[in-house]
């Protein structure tokens, strides 16, 4: 039966008790050895035509195709080859070695820790005041050692988890600086807007909407903010900051193509779906004598996603 | 000539006191102990091709007007980090072949690490004495992933302009320190002062590369001082390695398996595009693509921020906000809770011995069921990442296929720790269960009978159990057959016996 096996077989000894070199231990795993050679010889060959098919490969200013397919199936040749030699042309072994616990013995523990301790002791006895002095120095050199190598790499957060670069009276601007106007955008349009200070500005970009004609009150106290149907947000999701960039005009709802926080736009961007905990901020707009665009006012909250010291407001 | 050279250098730096136990330190032959080579070994060709890159790369975000090979964005403003790249892509001879090989690489070195990873854990290799080499480890994992993702945020496209915004986020997020923390890296808020690409980049070919070659060297250096452990083949024991000596075997087939690695990835990078951020733009602030995934190994964090249902803490003028639970602490947890699970599992069996036979997963069945089940979650999660994309493709509603993700999250666990153990306890009745079987050959004879012959396992190997044999003996032995061949010729030892020549 092919999968019942004896027990394993001893290598030969000799009168000494020496293993002898006509063990089967030392022959070679194949039985055939010429014909895995002739195998070998093969690869061997194939790489060597590999290899210098990407030379010229690469002096043809060939594609990446070729260039990769030349030397991958060279290596790949070269290696099947190696791997054949290896596991069929050398002593099949198996062979040992002995191995020794990893603890080490009380003896050994003993003599390291008595040499550590008393020699230690000898270094510093009655020498105190020049260890506490030591660590006092080092300390101190930890502690001023931080300051370049944290503290200058950038400004203190201050205010700028705070405030936008909108003001009051910002007109809203596209990003090829130009004023937006009434009329710039169809209802069931969308529009990316920055104020004329910070175009381009990854804290301060607001989506402005158009979903109807006629005034929308998202919140009580927000009567004026989104005059004849126009409505901005800010643009950086609440909850890891991407741009909220999709507009999805039959529901009335902007979409996180991150990780697909929904924000319903008549509810004041209130999320209703995945994991933004709360609503984007909503510029306050008005409409001035010549038709354009501009905020009420900067945001009145911090934009964006959520970080410590923002406060409990929801 | 070589004689001399080698005395030369050993009078000097004793090469041959203690190199002879190199020469014959012991590799048990067990496919799974691949796994970590292929780890060290996409890791040298991360380390090869990227210095390659490194001699192109611009890192930096100043904006230039692009005029290069790449005609589509041709007098547009990008970064000189986008252009760099796009110039190793177009123009660079074999530069695309070489970008496309390091992303595979970092892929590849990570998938290998976690499957290693696999391996240790189900067969219990992280046992004392292990236990610190098992947390060097998953620190090299831990490391390995951190390298990827800036590695991909280089190029400054829009898919990794995402990533690196998400980052920020992610720093921002952390309670006390986390403003702090976050401007300080980018340098102000978000997107910085211009310094992230600049930073990402000596981070991300210096001091992580660095960090890893050092736990690497570690890793294998108490490798070395442990010796390997082994499966419970003949002759095995707790007191001795079996397997194939380093010289020459070993030497032979773990070169070949670094060829067999380097080959694949060649080839992967020629034919299997990877990050094509030609089409991807440059990145801009507001602008942002559809179905963007990370690559794989971020993929569980991805799902993770994706599952997490909308919970913030509030506290008295200050809060913890969302994506703080599903990326700082899960992945704290995660890796704590990795580290220290040689120490979980010791507390909790109370078996304190060393150990250098590795378990068969089926013995340790809670060991399995608890990897299993453990190993599901996060599976579950990576799946999780891709909601938007597989919403889209099986025409389903996101609400429904997040909601599915988020039950799947809790139930696929609570479901696969039984299942994984029945399976393993079942198994345990069947000792010759998982063994290899050799097909047979039905062969007629001249007299026209039938009988069945095993077939050779490969064509002219020979399957036969043998005893192993010390490997610090050979030198008596080499004096013993240079004894008996009279003429002081060691012909026998190590080498192809003369019938076979």
């Amino acid at each position: 039966m092919s999968d019942e096996q004896g027990p394993p077989v001893a290598p030969e000894r000799d009168a000494e008790g020496l293993v002898s070199p006509d063990s089967p231990q030392f022959q070679v795993a194949a039985k055939h050895p010429q014909r895995v050679e002739r195998t070998t010889a093969v690869l061997f060959l194939a790489s060597l035509v590999g290899f210098v098919g990407f030379g010229i490969a690469y002096t043809q200013n060939g594609s990446t195709q070729w260039l990769g397919l030349t030397i991958g199936l060279g290596m790949l040749a070269f290696g099947f080859a190696m791997a054949a030699w290896g596991k069929f042309l050398m002593p099949r072994g198996p062979f040992e070695e002995p191995r020794a616990p990893m603890a080490t013995t009380k003896e050994e523990k003993e003599a390291f820790v008595s040499d550590f301790a008393t020699r230690g002791k000898v270094a510093v006895e009655r020498r105190s005041f020049l260890v506490k002095l030591m660590g006092a120095a080092a300390a101190i050199l930890g502690i001023v050692a931080a300051f370049p190598l944290i503290r200058s790499l950038g400004p203190l957060p201050g205010k700028s988890f705070y405030k936008t670069a909108w003001r009051k009276g910002s007109y809203l601007t596209t990003i090829d600086n130009r004023r937006v106007k009434v009329g710039d955008v169809e209802v069931g349009g969308v529009l990316t807007v920055f104020p004329e200070s910070d175009v381009g500005g990854a804290i301060s970009q607001t989506i402005l909407v158009r979903p109807q004609t006629t005034a929308i009150v998202t919140k009580p106290g927000r009567e004026s903010w989104a005059p004849q149907g126009y409505i901005a947000f800010s643009k950086v999701c609440t909850h890891a900051g991407c741009p909220v960039g999709l507009y999805e005009e039959q529901v009335q709802q902007l979409l996180c193509p991150c990780h697909q926080s929904l924000f319903d736009i008549y509810a004041g961007a209130e999320p209703i779906f995945g994991p933004a905990p709360r609503p984007l901020a909503q510029l306050p707009l008005f409409i001035d004598s010549s038709g354009y665009l501009r905020a009420q006012a900067g945001y009145d909250e911090p934009v964006g996603p959520g970080f410590w010291e923002r406060g409990g407001t929801t | 000539m070589i004689d001399n050279l080698f005395n030369w250098i050993d009078d000097r730096l004793a090469i041959s006191r203690g190199g002879r136990h190199l020469l014959n330190k012991i590799f048990p032959d067990h496919w799974s102990f691949m796994l970590g080579e292929i780890a060290l070994y996409s890791f040298i060709v991360l380390l090869l091709t990227g210095i390659f890159l490194t001699l192109y790369f611009v890192p930096s975000e100043s904006s230039i007007v692009y005029h290069g090979a790449y005609l589509p964005i041709d007098g547009q403003h990008v970064s000189q980090a986008f252009a760099s790249t796009l110039d190793i892509t177009f123009s660079v001879r074999g530069g695309l072949l070489i970008r496309q090989m390091h992303h595979w690489a970092a892929n590849i070195f990570i998938g290998s690490a976690v499957v290693h990873l696999l391996r240790i854990f189900f067969t219990g290799g992280f046992r004392r004495p292990r236990e610190v080499n098992w947390i060097v480890g998953a620190n090299l994992l831990i490391l390995g992933i951190f390298n990827g993702f800036l590695g991909y945020s280089l190029p400054d496209d829009l898919v990794s302009g995402t990533g690196i915004r998400i980052a920020f986020s992610i720093l921002e997020s952390v309670p006390f320190a986390g403003s702090y923390l976050a401007t300080f890296l980018f340098g102000g808020n978000f997107p910085g002062n211009g310094a992230i690409i600049p930073r990402f980049f000596i981070i991300q070919v210096l001091i992580l590369p660095l960090a890893i070659l050092g736990l690497l060297s570690a890793h294998l250096g108490m490798l070395v001082r442990h010796k390997h452990t082994q499966f419970k083949t003949p002759g095995a024991r707790e007191d001795n390695v079996v397997g194939t000596p380093l010289w020459p075997t070993f030497m032979t087939k773990t070169l070949a398996f670094f060829f067999l690695t380097t080959g694949i990835t060649v080839l992967l990078g020629a034919v299997a595009q990877i990050n094509p951020i030609w089409q991807y733009g440059q990145y801009y602030p507001w602008k942002v693509s559809y179905a963007v995934q990370p690559d794989w190994y971020m993929g569980w964090l991805d799902g993770a921020l994706r599952v997490m249902p909308s919970w913030e803490i509030h506290l008295p003028g200050h809060m913890i906000p969302n994506v703080f639970f599903p990326a700082v602490l899960l992945p704290g947890i995660t890796f704590t809770v990795l580290m220290m699970y040689p120490f979980i599992e010791e507390r909790l069996t109370g078996n304190v011995a060393e150990h250098h036979l590795l378990d068969r997963p089926r013995d340790r069945p809670v060991r399995t069921a608890f990897g299993c089940a453990v190993f599901a979650f996060y599976f579950v999660l990576f799946g999780a990442s891709a909601t938007d994309v597989l919403a889209n493709y099986l025409n389903l509603s996101l609400n429904f296929v997040l909601w599915t993700f988020r039950i799947l999250c809790i139930v696929v666990p609570i479901v696969v720790f039984p299942v994984a153990y029945k399976i393993c306890k079942e198994l345990e009745g069947v000792p010759e269960g998982g063994k290899r079987k050799v097909h047979n050959l039905i062969v007629r004879d001249p007299a026209g009978g039938y009988s069945t012959i095993p077939a050779e396992e490969y064509p002219g190997y020979e399957s036969i159990e043998l005893e192993p044999v010390d490997v610090e003996k050979v030198e008596s032995l080499t004096a013993a057959a240079a004894a008996k061949n009279g003429d002081g010729r060691t012909e026998g030892v190590y080498e192809i016996p003369r019938e076979y020549r």
